[in-house]
Order: C-alpha cells, then sequence, then structure tokens
C-alpha cells in the first residue's frame, strides 16, 4: 500500500514552505510554468469542466430542495403505485451524483492526469 | 428529558455490552500493531500518506457516517417520512463539492492540515491563526455533539438510566478516544474508521435486504405500509402526517421552510469545508489516490443513505411509530427496534455495539485533526514562528489530544440530555461559511489576498455564531438549550442562509478594498502550478 517517492522528506524543521527537501524548483520556474502554453491548457480544461459542472448540480439540488420546501403537492402525486415524484427526483439526486462522479473520473483520468504528468516530468526533470 | 424515560428498553444490555468490549478489543490490537512504525510527524499526522484511495474512502465514510447518520436519519425517516430523506440527500450531493473543486488540489498543496493551503500564498500568521481557531471551532461544536449523543445512547443501548452511569459511559468514551489518538496517531485512527464502516454498512445493508425481503422485494409496499402504519398511530399529531411526501417536519410557515432551505446550504456547501474530512486526504500518496478516496466515499455513504430510506421507512412500518416515540431516545431508536424486531438479541447488539463504535471513531478523528491544527498552527507557526522540530509538533498535538478528550468529557457529560441535534448542524454551517469560500477563493481566485481571507474567515465564523445564539435553538422555544431565557432576535435555527453568502462577499470586499496587496507572485505560480500538477507534492513516507 505504500507508495514511494525518490525523495526523502525533510523531518528536522517546519518549513513555512511544505515541500520536500530535495531540489526543488524555484520561483522563476514556477512562474515560467504558470505561463507556458501546456500548463494554461491544463488549467483551462480543469476549470471548463469542473466549474459548469458544479453550477448544474449546486442548481439542481437548489431546484429539487426548493420543490420539498414548497410544492409538497406536486412532489406527493403518485406515480406508480405509493412511489411519488419526490421519491423519484430523490433517488434522481443520487444518480445524477453517482453519474457526475463517474463523469469526473473519466474526464480526469483522460484528459487533466496525462497533461499533469508530462508537466510534472518536464519540471522535475529540469531540476534533479 | 427523553434520556430518563424509563420505558421499555429492549435487547440484553449484557450482549449489547459484551459485542462492543470485542470491537474495542479487537480495534486496540490492530491500532497497537499499526502504530509501530510511527516514527515521523507525517506518520502521526498522515499515517504515513501510506493509505489506499480505497481505503482511505471506506475511512472517509466512516468518519462522515456518524451515530446522527444512521440513527438520526433513519429514524427522522421512521417518524417524520419524506423530510428526514430530504437531509440525506443534502449529505450526499456535498461530496462533489469534495471532488470537483477541493480534494486534489488540496492534497497537491498542503501538507498536515487545512490551514497549510490557506495559507500558501498569503501571510502565513494571521491567516493560519484564522484557519486554525475555524477548525477548533468546528472540531469542538462536532465533537460535543457525538459525546453529549452518547450519553442518549447509553439510556437506549445499555438500559442505563442513571445520570451518573451515562456520565461514567462518556468518560469511558472520551478515554478511549485519547488512548486510540495517542497510541495510534493517524494510522490507527484510520483503521478505526475502517472497521467501522465496514460494520456499519455491512450492517445496515444485512437488515435493509431482510426488510425487502419481507415486502417481497416492492418498494412500494414498503412506502405504504410505512404511511398505513403512521395513520394508525394513537398520537392524531403523527397519524396526521404524509409521510411520503415533504412537510412533515419542515413544512408549515414561510419560516420553518426558509430555516429547511437554510440547513440545505449549510449541509452542501458544509462537507468540503470540514477540517477533518480534509485532513484525511493527505493520508494518501497522490493526488490521483484522492480522488479514489471521494469516489469511494461518495459510492458507499450513497449506498447507505439509500439504505437508511428503507430502514426508516421499514421502521415506521414493521415497528410502529408509537413504540418508537415512546423507547428510550426517542426517534434515534428506530434503527436499533428495527434490528431487534428483524434479528432479535443478536442483530440489536451488533446495531448497537456498531453506533457505539461511530461515535468512537468520529470523535478520534475530530480529536486528531483538532490537535493537529493547534501543533501545527497555532503553537508552530504562530507561537514559535517556525522554530520548532516536527517531533515537537507531534509532542503538543499529543497533550492537546489529552486536554480536548478532557474537555470533551465535561462537556459533554454537562450537555448530556440536552437538544444537540443543532450542533453538527453548527458545525456544518461554520465549516461551509468561515472555511469553504476561502478554500475556494484561494484556491481558484488569484487576485485574493489576506485581507480578503480574514474578512470571510472570520466574518463567517463570528456571524455563524452570534446568529445560533440568538436564534431559537439557544433561547425563547420549549426546545430550546435555555428553556426559561428568551433573548432571540434571529428567527432561523440554522444561520447559514445569512452567514454563508455573507462570507462569501466578505471574500470579494476584502480583497477588493486592499488592491494595493497583490500578493507573492512566485508564491501564487507556485501555489498554482503544484496544486494542478503536483510538483513537489508532499510524498509517502517509506519505511
Amino acid at each position: 500500500m505504500r507508495r514511494g517517492g525518490k525523495r526523502i522528506p525533510m523531518e528536522d524543521t517546519v518549513s513555512t514552505n511544505p515541500t520536500v527537501a530535495a531540489p526543488v524548483p524555484t520561483g522563476e520556474q514556477f512562474v515560467e510554468m504558470q505561463h507556458s502554453p501546456q500548463f494554461q491548457e491544463l488549467k483551462s480544461r480543469l476549470r471548463r469542466f469542473v466549474f459548469p459542472m458544479t453550477a448544474f448540480f449546486l442548481v439542481w439540488y437548489a431546484v429539487y430542495v426548493l420543490l420539498g420546501a414548497f410544492a409538497d403537492g406536486f412532489m406527493a402525486i403518485k406515480v406508480w403505485g405509493d412511489i411519488n415524484v419526490g421519491l423519484i427526483l430523490g433517488l434522481l439526486q443520487f444518480i445524477t451524483t453517482f453519474v457526475i462522479t463517474g463523469l469526473y473520473v473519466r474526464f480526469a483520468n483522460r484528459q487533466l492526469d496525462p497533461r499533469a504528468e508530462a508537466l510534472r516530468n518536464e519540471m522535475e526533470g529540469a531540476t534533479l | 428529558m427523553k434520556t430518563l424515560d424509563l420505558a421499555a428498553t429492549v435487547g440484553s444490555p449484557v450482549v449489547n455490552i459484551s459485542i462492543f468490549v470485542a470491537f474495542v478489543a479487537v480495534t486496540m490490537y490492530i491500532v497497537i500493531r499499526a502504530s509501530k512504525n510511527n516514527n515521523s510527524a507525517a506518520d502521526f499526522f498522515t499515517g504515513g500518506r501510506g493509505f489506499s484511495g480505497p481505503q482511505n474512502g471506506i475511512a472517509i465514510a466512516g468518519d462522515y457516517l456518524s451515530a446522527a447518520s444512521f440513527l438520526g436519519i433513519a429514524g427522522a425517516i421512521a417518524v417524520y417520512g419524506y423530510d428526514g430523506f430530504l437531509y440525506s440527500i443534502g449529505f450526499l450531493v456535498a461530496w462533489l463539492v469534495a471532488l470537483l473543486l477541493v480534494a486534489e488540489l488540496l492534497r497537491n498543496t498542503g501538507k498536515f492540515t487545512m490551514a497549510d493551503v490557506l495559507s500558501f500564498r498569503l501571510k502565513q500568521r494571521p491567516v493560519r491563526l484564522a484557519a486554525a481557531i475555524s477548525t477548533l471551532a468546528v472540531s469542538l461544536f462536532y465533537l460535543l455533539a457525538q459525546m453529549a449523543g452518547a450519553g442518549g445512547l447509553v439510556a437506549l443501548l445499555l438500559d442505563i438510566d442513571s445520570r451518573l452511569g451515562q456520565s461514567i459511559v462518556i468518560a469511558v468514551v472520551g478515554a478511549l478516544m485519547i488512548v486510540y489518538v495517542l497510541v495510534g496517531g493517524m494510522k490507527g485512527t484510520t483503521w478505526v474508521q475502517i472497521i467501522k464502516a465496514v460494520l456499519l454498512i455491512s450492517g445496515a445493508a444485512i437488515m435493509t435486504f431482510i426488510v425487502l425481503a419481507k415486502f417481497g422485494m416492492n418498494l412500494s409496499s414498503i412506502l405504504g405500509s410505512a404511511q398505513d402504519a403512521i395513520a394508525g398511530s394513537a398520537d392524531e399529531q403523527v397519524a396526521a402526517r404524509d409521510v411520503l411526501a415533504p412537510g412533515a417536519q419542515y413544512g408549515g410557515s414561510l419560516e420553518s421552510k426558509i430555516n429547511f432551505l437554510s440547513l440545505a446550504i449549510a449541509l452542501v456547501l458544509g462537507t468540503a469545508g470540514l477540517p477533518h474530512v480534509l485532513m484525511r486526504f493527505y493520508t494518501v500518496p497522490t493526488a490521483k489516490e484522492a480522488r479514489k478516496s471521494v469516489v469511494w466515499a461518495i459510492a458507499l455513504i450513497g449506498a447507505f443513505y439509500l439504505f437508511t430510506l428503507i430502514l426508516g421507512y421499514g421502521a415506521a412500518a414493521l415497528v410502529g411509530p408509537d413504540k418508537i416515540l415512546a423507547a428510550a431516545g426517542g426517534q434515534n431508536a428506530a434503527a436499533p427496534l428495527l434490528a431487534f424486531e428483524l434479528g432479535g438479541v443478536v442483530l440489536l447488539g451488533v446495531i448497537s455495539a456498531v453506533a457505539f463504535a461511530t461515535i468512537l471513531a468520529v470523535v478520534a478523528g475530530l480529536a486528531i485533526t483538532a490537535s493537529a491544527s493547534f501543533a501545527h498552527d497555532i503553537y508552530a507557526s504562530v507561537i514559535k514562528r517556525n522554530k520548532v522540530s516536527e517531533d515537537d509538533q507531534v509532542r503538543v498535538s499529543r497533550y492537546t489530544v489529552v486536554v480536548l478528550g478532557v474537555l470533551g468529557i465535561v462537556l459533554g457529560i454537562l450537555a448530556n440530555g440536552q437538544n444537540i441535534a443543532f450542533l453538527v448542524a453548527l458545525a456544518f454551517a461554520i465549516a461551509a461559511a468561515a472555511n469553504l469560500p476561502t478554500i475556494v477563493y484561494s484556491l481558484y481566485w488569484k487576485r485574493f489576498n489576506t485581507r480578503g481571507a480574514l474578512w470571510s474567515m472570520y466574518g463567517g465564523l463570528i456571524s455563524t455564531i452570534v446568529l445560533i445564539v440568538f436564534s431559537p435553538a439557544v433561547s425563547g422555544s420549549a426546545s430550546s438549550m435555555i428553556p426559561g431565557a428568551d433573548f432571540a432576535w434571529f428567527p432561523l435555527a440554522n444561520p447559514g442562509i445569512v452567514s454563508i453568502p455573507l462570507a462569501f462577499v466578505l471574500g470579494i470586499i476584502g480583497t477588493l478594498t486592499s488592491p494595493s496587496d497583490t500578493g507573492d507572485v512566485e508564491r501564487s505560480a507556485e501555489m498554482e502550478v503544484r496544486s494542478l500538477t503536483g510538483i513537489g507534492a508532499e510524498k509517502a513516507v517509506q519505511h
């Protein structure tokens, strides 16, 4: 279960900078990386996925909660046996949560991880 | 007082206690074994960052599914129906905030505590202090709710009705918590959470299956029987409830509906700001494992809340509302009574022991978080200005655990029997108001600066506490904490609808009114690059 880094964390002092001891990229290198097109691409891909998705599930949750508070009658409409609209919408909240989780994981594995790893290798390779 | 109600305790206290003692013995053995390799601060505070994503995900579920969400939600569904279900949905959807916005970037940037991330590119000491104060406040309220809840649980499960007996049990819970954390550190605590989560979720799964089997796997028929049982209640108020639609608990006046919305906001935004949940992301080696942890947590927590839906309605149908409300512990007794109905003394014993284990595991997780924050943020950074070794931080953290444990025992005994349900909601409201805005701004908003962080954190913390003090939760109504007094002027027991937006706005105003503080360009670049790529992220400890 342990997965090792090549470097041993510094144990003796507290650092205000919570990085590890081995060669750490300099501030200039970080600024340079931040401005590189590859990094900007990673950043915008992440944001273009998570911001709209967050907005979507928060709005959908808000709609559900508002219906629960102010539209009891609508929620009580029976659809099948004793299963009503409220229960179905509630279960749909579970389903959308699971689906969004799955979509994000697929997106992160395919779109984010390879890009992040490439940048990491580039930068750590440069300083080691 | 509900807990002193002498009405029927069911099952065998001896069996309940034996199963609980067995749980303590097994976990203690594992904690001692797991702690053999605890050498460094990273071992003590993060379990050496050596847990896998699935392991951590199970532990997160163990941390999150407190006795309140097991006994509380199942009970609320049994007695109020749909409104209890609404409550659990907020707790679940909240995890998407953690998954999409917080978990991975936090893992990449921080070391031991939430404050590591918040103070990364801002002025260290003031921001760390604010983050630590808010961490301690959230942890203390949450801890207090769990400890006081233990008293009520004892009355129900162990047949201990005397105030003294309950106080002793609260003291035992506190003492066990201290031992777990001192001996096992984060590694031991994590194993306690994992074992507890497996027991709790499989116990609930078995009960759910039996209930479904009794109704021919027909959900509609469970719902129908539950509504019939409610309608047959001797209590007219209960009998009049429509438990299949919303409104039985939070319906009625506009005020009560807005109060419910306020609670819903705090639930959905609070989770990703709970310090003891955030700290769990440091126990895994990489951001990818942090992502896996949340996926596992969402799957387990989601499944668990679906089980509680069946268990709640099942308890209404099979046990009946009158028997539940007459039991010691009131609606919290729904799940244990259902266990007794389904599987007799043994199943009740298992479920009771699991409920206890739940309290134990949750308080241990809170204690290590609060003590890490005190040692790492306040003692090392603010007081000693970083001139202490990490070993010293661990030492201070250990003292803090003892102090917290004793404080928790004393406050828990004092609060025993009080209306403490609002304490958990308060902890979520503070987490959402004081922590989440600053977490999100510091990860995603370049201009965000120190004043913005301080205004948002202190503004969120103070407004939440002030509003709750002057709310009907504390005074002015029959169910208040201080029933005799009336100094309430804020109409809602849940302050989130005011304090959370206020904290978000204060963060913006604070930042925009201090345009000269543009921060350190290199530090900001470092934070952004690290958070997204994992460069320089803390590595797992090698033994």
